[in-house]
């Protein structure tokens, strides 16, 4: 039988060290909403998600009360909606009008956020998806809850160059759309190589089409657990260092199993998977950031960092696994640094450049999240940066992602806030030399070598 | 049988295991094993109860506990076991 000194622990990670289930997100396949009519595609949309997700909202809080841990979000992911509108949409505001219904469905149902507002353009681009691409920044502007997704590169198809090219100009509008409220919009659209199928954390969910009607996935998080587990093991070696992360992510990744069946069970849907993904959050001791440092480092950035992130994130994954029947999603450290504490700290003394931040991303998931760059940054270099990330994904079979948000009016050194999980951000310098030459050549650039494996 | 673990953290004081058990009797859960410890000069208790019988809500007994353990100036939370058999019984 469970003893008092367990039951202790736990509590103790739930209570002081920030253990919690980040997202329960149920996944939906929308490829039965399609039709001619724009009108007909609005209301099965919205029919479909809100009965569908009609008790997702009161499960989750269910199972926090019961088990006694915290479950942050409620979330939807969907299928691509390029996939969708395809046929209905004639423009980019016809578009418009279905991220205007996801944002009503999402409000009734009453979650945190939809993800799926997406197209998956690795190869080539058709002319719904142009159109969906081209209506994000007026789609994010006037909605409050959608997120959105474009995959522009994978190891199998090679990067496209057009796509990249397009989501750097995408970007930028998306900021001077929300120009208002801090360039906000860009903090939900995020470009991917490698996209997984069954991510649940945003702002790159969606639902692949080669996922069921509906299923629940899982994030955890609990980067809190992790650090104070290192606490107790300083100045050993490398082997107790990677038992101890090994067995705390261990115990992190039951607890999403756990909830994960439940809410499965509870609401009559399939397990999908659960995302081993360490999450961070603003809040004091739920940082990456700080179980970097714990390990060594005086500040995250120095040299050293790129280490103890691959370290961090194989030891994660070699913990989780065993502790749940399916993984998937993402699966490895997040670094974003708006979210992160010990990230923005590490910015603001000049430890961490975006250049170190793109070394750490070969090792980790994802990518360049949530970093505030300058409002006047060209949209050629914010594609360059798009084409560096992906090229990271593409050769090393993983899944890379950039979040930039260029912050209109604002420059290096200003301090940003975004509000929420999504924290608050030191604008980062960005490298001043030019690669338009490059990005404008247009075409795709090939698929590597080693993708050719049949 | 669907067993809960009930904790309670606090500053001792005279009562306590007296006040939870009454309100579970009145409830109808049952106790099946109670251990208690003192960690740091608090006092810190953990009983495994069956709450299959019980003839409230799990939701409603776990607030009523809340408000009981706020009246005594203690701690009290009411959670299913899986959550601690999962995470440290492989």
């Amino acid at each position: 039988m469970i003893n008092i000194f367990e039951v202790n622990e736990t509590n103790k990670m739930i209570q002081q060290e920030n253990l919690d289930v980040r997202t329960i997100t149920m996944g939906i396949s929308l490829l039965d909403c399609a039709s001619s009519n724009l009108e007909e595609v609005n209301n099965n949309i919205y029919n479909k998600i809100t009965t569908v997700a009609r008790d997702l909202v009161s499960t989750g809080q269910d199972i926090e009360k019961e088990f006694g841990i915290p479950i942050i979000h409620k979330r939807i992911s969907i299928t691509p909606i390029s996939l969708i509108g395809a046929s209905a949409c004639k423009t980019s505001e016809d578009y418009v009008t279905i991220a205007k219904t996801l944002d009503r469905a999402a409000k009734a149902v009453g979650v945190n956020f939809i993800g799926g507002y997406s197209a998956l353009v690795s190869k080539g681009m058709t002319k719904s998806d142009e159109l969906l691409i081209r209506s994000i920044p007026q789609a994010l502007a006037c909605t409050d809850l959608i997120c959105s997704s474009v995959n522009i590169g994978s190891t199998k198809t090679g990067i496209n160059m057009d796509a990249v090219k397009l989501m750097g100009e995408i970007i930028l509008e998306t900021a001077e759309c929300t120009k208002d409220i801090n360039s906000i919009g860009c903090a939900k659209l995020v470009v991917l190589c490698n996209a997984p199928d069954d991510n649940p954390f945003m702002a790159g969910a969606f639902h692949g089409v080669t996922e069921a009607d509906v299923i629940i996935n899982v994030g955890v998080s609990g980067p809190g657990v992790v650090k104070h587990a290192l606490e107790q093991v300083r100045g050993q070696n490398f082997e107790v260092l990677c038992e101890t992360i090994k067995k705390t992510a261990f115990k992190i990744t039951r607890v999403g199993q756990l909830v994960a069946q439940e809410a499965s069970r509870r609401l009559g849907v399939p397990f999908g998977i659960i995302d081993l993904s360490l999450a961070p959050t603003p809040a004091i001791g739920d940082s990456v950031a700080e179980i970097l440092e714990e390990m060594g480092l005086e500040r995250v950035g120095a040299p050293g960092t790129t280490a103890a992130l691959a370290l961090l994130n194989d030891q994660v994954k070699k913990g989780g696994v065993m502790a749940s029947s399916y993984v998937g999603g993402l699966s490895g450290a997040f670094i974003p640094v708006s979210e992160d504490q010990g990230m923005i700290d590490a910015v603001r003394l000049g430890a961490l450049t975006i250049e170190k931040l793109e070394a750490m991303t070969c090792v980790c998931s994802v990518g360049l999240d949530m970093i505030a760059i300058p409002g006047d940054t060209p949209a050629s270099t914010i594609s360059g940066i798009i084409a560096d990330e992906a090229a990271i994904g593409m050769i090393n079979q993983k899944t890379t992602a950039v979040r930039l948000i260029p912050v209109i009016g604002k420059g290096v050194g200003d301090t940003v806030e975004f509000g929420g999980l999504l924290g608050y951000a030191p604008v980062m310098t960005v490298n001043p030399f030019d690669c338009s030459v490059f990005v404008n050549r247009g075409g795709r650039i090939p698929a590597p070598i080693h993708s050719f494996k049949n | 049988m669907k067993k809960t673990i009930i904790t309670v953290v606090g500053n001792d004081t005279v009562g306590i295991i007296a006040k939870v058990c009454t309100y579970l009797a009145e409830t109808q859960i049952n106790i099946l094993d109670i251990s208690q410890t003192i960690v740091q000069d608090y006092f810190n208790m953990m009983m495994v109860v069956d709450t299959s019988n019980a003839n409230k809500k799990f939701d409603v007994i776990s607030n009523d506990l809340d408000g009981l353990g706020k009246e005594i100036g203690v701690v009290i939370m009411c959670q299913r076991e899986e959550i601690f058999s999962k995470m440290h019984r492989i």
